[in-house]
């Protein structure tokens, strides 16, 4: 029997979930059915294309399917172990994330935002499968655009609120400055092979200055969708404002997409120059750093998470950094464990950080607020949500026994590996720096989500909302419980996703082949599998041995040292919580305080206030847009509005056009 | 059967001989100040009148509150089998295991801080902010260290790296380089035990505690446990210095042992003398005693380059 080629099957389950949000069109606003249907068909759309993926773990590579020519470019698309990789946070997150939404953003609450969302979510999804799966590069750049501006009317679900129209304006920009480089990278990609077939392998005697404009241009057009510092400014905004499963969606799939382009543009040329990688594991070393500092400072639970996304992007650019240092030096092992570990944390990340968007949604949804400050005693209103967030925190600070740990033990070893391995090469060695500073993001990030877990879910309820808040319906707590399990799962058996990173690692590095070093041999896998089984058996042994005696009295106050009546505004709260932290790191994070005045003996009531901008958004590419607009403004003589004046620029840049090109 | 009796004495050793550490700091402390000081046993006799006592529990805390010391402790128990005890092999040993080691520390300190803050105590809140700010300090300094001991040794496993000084010529940069670390790292042992001149473990003002103030509202077992822990990772960062102060292999294994206890005893003593004769940091200093150590080991690194 003939199997199916697999990337027939993924471009069926495209369209099954690009359409889904269609039909709700088709009945009456105010008949319901709209958002069955579009979970329906996400959820068969996400199985067809996971049996897709299973297919080509079976058959593997199935050569280019060709489906016509456009004027430009052909309808070309294929699936490797790149592709397959990436298509898995695509589907899973998106299926979930449509399960999560039908209870969400309920259809009888949001009848108009909500038929928009759903469109918009399906066409996203398809886009984004299309993106990883296009073989051309007018195709890329149809999906990829498509694909933003699904994204820009996600964002803006809520578009009464100022500030969710000003997230998703400025996610506008941002994704069109992007796009506009993507589309010099690809046309000097073009001149240089004569055909717009992706993915190209450049000839390492191709002209000097092309492949470093081409690898520019990509990283600026793709490290913008990533969010790589200081390229980030679209990200925490449109993170905090979306509706919370749309978040998720973009931190754990939307950003891939840039990552997806930055490793494929990382692989152009067999033989890199040494600075190319050695420039994405700065860029990524300062983005983690700098972005889970920026963490730290957040006062909204969201913006939190969205800063913690652009840590977990620094540490996969410093693995694909490595990996394409590796490719440089000719060290095979370097390779395996700089774009193992970075693909590894790619899932991973995919699994984790839906989880959390998913369950500050339902913090959200509970509440009404995003403010850590006025959160407070949800482990005990929200149980549930509590155990799921913090199986999350405790993954994404990259803990055993949870699924970051593996991912972040391949960097290490890669990172460590430079330092330890051949004689010293004064071009790379300093590389192995690198492996402190991923420990103090691990610390960081630590001191971020310790801060939500233990002031919005630990202590005592700072304000009634979170006094009455309740765990969310079954429909939204089962795709947090499945990505819960599917971390810890992850975290205990990180060697089941060993075949899948191999394929993609030969995918990105062909001249590999069979000489590559499995990356079972390279990594202590199933040394975290013990661990990881070690230390829950362990912590189950000293929590039966020690911690299950009843309490003979009833509870009591927590003792405040002799304090007898303590208020919940008395606890610490958030801003308190990260003061050293912001102090040591306000180099970078710039917040701005207005302590109390304390003028008089007695003095009278007054209050601390604390807000941290964004270092880049606010204090760099705002003004300089505003003043740019000023400058420009002289320009708007040539927008008058009649439409024959617009006509007539039309025909006089055809005219140049002909007159040039003649 | 060598392999055996090691494996025996190392879990042996590890389980019951930590709080004796803590004896020996304190009689250190009590000579300097010319008391006679609680005995040597004192932390065991503590731990068996807490293990019987019944515990109470504030009205807001949670499950998180007992996870606390439970994962803490069971963390740093699993982080005693990586660790090689003097001149004998961990029990346990792979390429990368001083990941785990260090991230081991971090998960108990992830539950230790969650639990103070699920009091809702503004108090435990100082302790656990400052535990977490200065760990990024000190963990920054411990993987700095580690990157010099993996240049040195040329290997990525916790047994071989630390065994490395045993048979390396010390003298030079490779010996410069060494001792640079092993400051580094007694700082780093300091901070993260919540020692002088970092955090003072018997001072009575809970506004300037930090490890001590985080588990005040913890009683009976669950306290035992958040004591024994604690002295648990006092002994495994002191065993991880005595490799680079005592490099020292006799392949006698009665003699060795009794090395790498007298060893350690020397570094309670160490730890004894720097608390009787310093005075505890202002806190806004004690980031800059670590940002110095982890820079220190930055210097190491580059002698090891040479």
């Amino acid at each position: 029997m003939v199997s199916p080629s697999p990337t027939w099957i993924e471009l069926a389950a495209a369209l099954c979930i690009g359409l889904s949000g269609a039909p709700g069109y088709l009945w009456r606003r105010t008949r319901a059915g709209g958002q069955g249907t579009a979970t329906a068909l996400n959820l068969i759309g996400a199985a067809v294309g996971f049996a897709g993926l299973a297919v080509h773990a079976r058959t593997g590579d199935t050569g280019v399917l060709l489906l016509g020519t456009l004027p430009i470019g052909r309808l070309a698309f294929a699936q490797d172990g790149l592709s397959a990789l990436f298509l898995i946070p695509i589907l899973l997150v998106s299926a979930l994330g449509s399960l999560y939404g039908a209870s969400y953003w309920r259809e009888r609450e949001h009848r108009e935002s909500g038929r928009r969302l759903r469109l918009a979510w399906g066409i996203m999804t398809a886009s984004m499968m299309a993106v990883v799966l296009a073989r051309d590069a007018i195709v890329f750049l149809v999906a990829w655009e498509l694909m933003a501006i699904a994204g820009f009317f996600l964002i803006c679900t809520e578009e009464e609120r100022l500030e969710v129209r000003q997230a998703s304006w400025i996610y506008l920009v941002a994704t069109h400055a992007g796009t506009l480089c993507l589309i010099g990278c690809f046309a000097l990609l073009g001149s240089a092979e004569g055909s717009s077939a992706l993915w190209p392998s450049l000839r390492s005697e191709a002209s000097g200055w092309l492949p470093t404009a081409v690898f520019a241009l990509g990283i600026a057009g793709f490290g913008l969708k990533a969010g790589l510092m200081p390229l980030h400014v679209w990200l925490p905004g449109a993170h905090a404002n979306a509706p919370s499963h749309v978040s998720a969606f973009l931190s754990g799939v939307l950003l891939k997409m840039g990552i997806y382009g930055v490793v494929r543009v990382c692989g152009l040329l067999p033989h890199p120059p040494l600075w190319w990688g050695g420039a994405l594991l700065v860029v990524g070393a300062v983005s983690g750093v700098l972005g889970i500092a920026l963490a730290v400072a957040q006062q909204d639970m969201k913006r939190l998470l969205a800063y913690s996304s652009i840590e977990n992007i620094g540490i996969i650019a410093i693995g694909i950094g490595l990996a394409s240092m590796g490719r440089s030096l000719g060290r095979a092992d370097l390779v395996v464990l700089g774009l193992g570990g970075a693909l590894l944390h790619v899932l991973n990340h995919g699994l984790f950080k839906p989880l959390l968007f998913l369950a500050a949604g339902s913090v959200l949804h509970a509440t009404g607020t995003r403010r850590i400050s006025s959160l407070g005693g949800l482990a005990r209103t929200m149980p549930y949500t509590f155990v799921l967030f913090t199986f999350g925190a405790v993954a994404i600070c990259g803990l055993p026994p949870m699924n970051g740990f593996a991912s972040e033990l391949l960097l290490y070893l890669g990172l460590l590996r430079v330092a330890a391995v051949g004689p010293v090469d004064p071009q790379s060695i300093w590389t192995s720096l690198a492996a402190p500073a991923l420990a103090i993001m691990g610390a960081l990030a630590l001191a971020a989500f310790v801060k939500i877990t233990g002031i919005a879910f630990g202590g005592a309820p700072r304000s009634p909302a979170a006094a009455q808040a309740h765990d969310p319906d079954r429909g939204m707590l089962a795709p947090m419980v499945a990505l819960a399990l599917a971390c810890l799962v992850l975290g205990l058996l990180p060697g089941v996703a060993t075949p899948l990173l191999h394929a993609a690692i030969l995918a990105w590095d062909p001249a590999l082949g069979p000489t590559a070093p499995p990356l079972g041999e390279l990594a202590p896998l199933g040394w975290v599998s013990v661990a990881g089984v070690s230390l829950i058996a362990g912590v189950a042994l000293v929590a039966v041995l020690f911690a299950r005696r009843r309490p003979r009295h009833a509870s009591v106050l927590t003792w405040d040292c002799g304090y007898v009546s303590p208020t919940p505004r008395m606890q610490y709260v958030d801003v308190s919580f990260s003061e050293l932290l912001v102090g040591l790191f306000d180099w970078a994070v710039r917040s701005r305080r207005s302590p109390p005045d304390l003028v008089a003996l007695f003095p009278p009531r007054s209050g601390f206030r604390s807000e941290v901008p964004d270092a880049v958004l606010d204090r760099i590419a705002l003004p300089l847009l505003g003043a740019a607009d000023r400058g420009l403004s002289r320009l708007r003589v040539l927008q008058r509005g009649p439409v024959h004046t617009y006509v007539l620029y039309v025909a006089l840049a055809v005219v140049s056009v002909l007159l040039v090109a003649r | 059967m060598k392999d055996v009796v090691t494996l025996l004495v190392h879990v042996a050793l590890f389980t019951t001989a930590p709080p004796l550490m803590l004896g020996v700091i304190n009689k250190t402390k009590a000579w300097f100040a010319g008391r006679r000081g609680p005995p040597l046993l004192q932390l065991y006799y503590d731990l068996a009148r807490l293990f019987r006592k019944e515990m109470v529990f504030s009205r807001t805390t949670t499950w998180v509150f007992r996870a606390g010391p439970v994962v803490a402790t069971s963390a740093a128990l699993l982080a005693g089998s990586l660790m090689p005890f003097g001149a004998f092999d961990a029990p346990i040993q792979f390429t990368g295991d001083l990941v785990l080691f260090a991230y081991l520390m971090a998960l108990g300190r992830f539950f230790t801080t969650a639990a103070a803050l699920d009091t809702g105590s503004a108090f435990e809140g100082m302790g656990a902010a400052r535990e977490v700010s200065f760990a990024c300090l000190a963990e920054a300094a411990l993987f700095m260290s580690f990157v010099v001991l993996v240049r040195f040794s040329g290997s990525l496993s916790l047994t071989p790296m630390l065994h490395a000084p045993i048979t390396a010529p010390l003298h030079g940069l490779a010996g410069a380089a060494i001792f640079l670390v092993a400051v580094a790292l007694f700082v780093v042992l300091l901070a993260e035990n919540a020692r002088i001149p970092v955090d003072d473990p018997s001072t009575h003002l809970e506004l300037t505690m930090i490890h001590e103030v985080m588990v005040l509202d913890h009683s009976g077992p669950l306290f035992g446990l958040i004591l024994y822990g604690a002295a648990l990772k006092l002994f495994l960062l002191s065993a991880l210095l005595l490799h680079l102060v005592l490099p020292v292999g006799l392949d006698a294994p009665l003699l060795d042992w009794l090395l790498f206890l007298a060893g350690i005893g020397a570094i309670g003593v160490g730890i004894g003398v720097v608390e009787s004769i310093m005075a505890r940091l202002r806190l806004r200093y004690v980031p800059s005693l670590l940002i110095a150590s982890a820079i220190l080991c930055v210097f190491a690194f580059f002698l090891t380059l040479a």
